[in-house]
């Protein structure tokens, strides 16, 4: 009878450990083969064959399709280069230069990865449309009002993520640091 | 109290295997991973336009705002399929996954290098079935072997500017993705 209950209750702790580290890693993601600039995180393994099975139950829980290698490399960032987390609410400016690629896109998602509505249908920026100054350099504001230049408008939400997805580029599983790739900052500027 | 120890760690170490078993189960597993999203949207071996990327209908999360995608679910059972779209004048992509979403294989426009993106995509029985001559004259062709008999083509087409969306998704129009043996795409 002791045996039995024993039992139960390690079945009990294996059942509870075993679940819970699986969504705990498949939520959130492990760092297997990770490039982290700055406040940005790529999975360029991700894209390729050799992806990790850890990397792959994400996949397959969120229902995305990741970015083929032969096609370019997203990199994710949920905080800003202080590593306090996107708000909303603030002023946050993206601004620096880019890693050589044919071309970026900036897009703002929510922590779930859908596009943010708002009345300009405004979800991200190419490398193509953004106004730059005289120099080649550009600011992009990130902003729940209205602002001059180029204005990327989160809806007031108070968490989002910012994926900047490079394509046609050599960054990718051989990246290592900041200067083979050097991202742009994130600063926030101001919060009300 | 020895006895709750050896539970204690048994159940830690039984969950270890729990937690591994269950990650490499999760993509068999998986009802909305993005090949169940896309089925009741997409017909089999045959080009489909996904709707522009919007807050209330997106069909996958994550999708890139800028780009023109469609999707060819292909399943390689009957025959090997070829596959066909013109490049866009920004940039062109075409990405192959699996049936569980491993991206095994992805094509530029410049890695192309020319104006249509033009391959056969077949599994690797039917390559090693191919005849030897025909592997001559297949020789300009792109040969792409696909782990599973099912999977996804994507194909995508960058709008630079949103002006430039209806001319994305116009290149898109002509995509084709054509079982071998269908007399139309002779």
């Amino acid at each position: 009878m002791r045996l039995i209950f024993i039992s139960l209750i390690a079945l009990a702790i294996a059942t509870g450990v075993g679940l819970g580290a699986t969504w705990t890693t498949s939520t959130r993601g492990l760092s297997f083969g990770a490039v982290t600039i700055g406040p940005w995180t790529a999975w360029p393994r991700t894209g390729t064959s050799d992806i990790d099975p850890y990397a792959r139950a994400v996949v397959a829980r969120s229902g995305e399709l990741p970015i083929g290698s032969g096609d370019g490399v997203a990199f994710v960032a949920s905080s800003d280069d202080k590593g306090r987390p996107l708000d909303g609410r603030c002023d946050i400016a993206i601004s620096g230069i880019t890693p050589a690629a044919r071309f970026w896109t900036l897009t703002l998602y929510d922590p779930q990865g859908n596009l943010v509505s708002n009345s300009l249908q405004r979800y991200g920026f190419t490398s193509q449309e953004i106004v730059r100054s005289a120099d080649g350099a550009f600011e992009i504001r990130i902003a729940a009002r209205s602002r001059a230049g180029n204005w990327l408008p989160t809806g007031g939400l108070d968490r989002y993520l910012l994926m900047m997805r490079l394509y046609d580029t050599p960054v990718g599983v051989a990246t290592r640091t900041q200067k083979d790739a050097p991202m742009p900052a994130i600063t926030t500027v101001g919060c009300p | 109290m020895i006895r709750w120890l050896f539970a204690i760690l048994g159940g830690i170490v039984l969950g270890g295997i729990v937690h591994l078993v269950s990650v490499l189960a999760l993509p068999r597993v998986a009802t909305k991973d993005a090949y169940s999203r896309l089925t009741p949207v997409t017909n089999v071996n045959t080009v489909a336009q996904l709707p522009a990327a919007d807050p209330r209908n997106a069909v996958l999360p994550f999708q890139d705002p800028a780009f023109a995608t469609a999707v060819c679910r292909y399943d390689l059972s009957f025959g090997s399929i070829k596959f066909a779209v013109p490049v866009s004048q920004a940039y062109t992509s075409v990405s192959f996954y699996t049936r569980n979403e491993v991206a095994y294989y992805a094509i530029n426009d410049r890695s192309a290098g020319r104006r249509v993106i033009e391959l056969d995509l077949m599994t690797p029985e039917q390559r090693a079935g191919l005849p030897e001559d025909e592997e001559v004259t297949a020789a300009d062709r792109l040969i792409i072997e696909s782990p599973t008999p099912t999977g996804l083509i994507v194909i995508k087409a960058l709008a630079a500017e949103p002006d430039l969306m209806p001319q994305a998704r116009a290149s898109l129009m002509s995509a084709t993705c054509r079982p071998q043996n269908d007399p139309a795409a002779r």
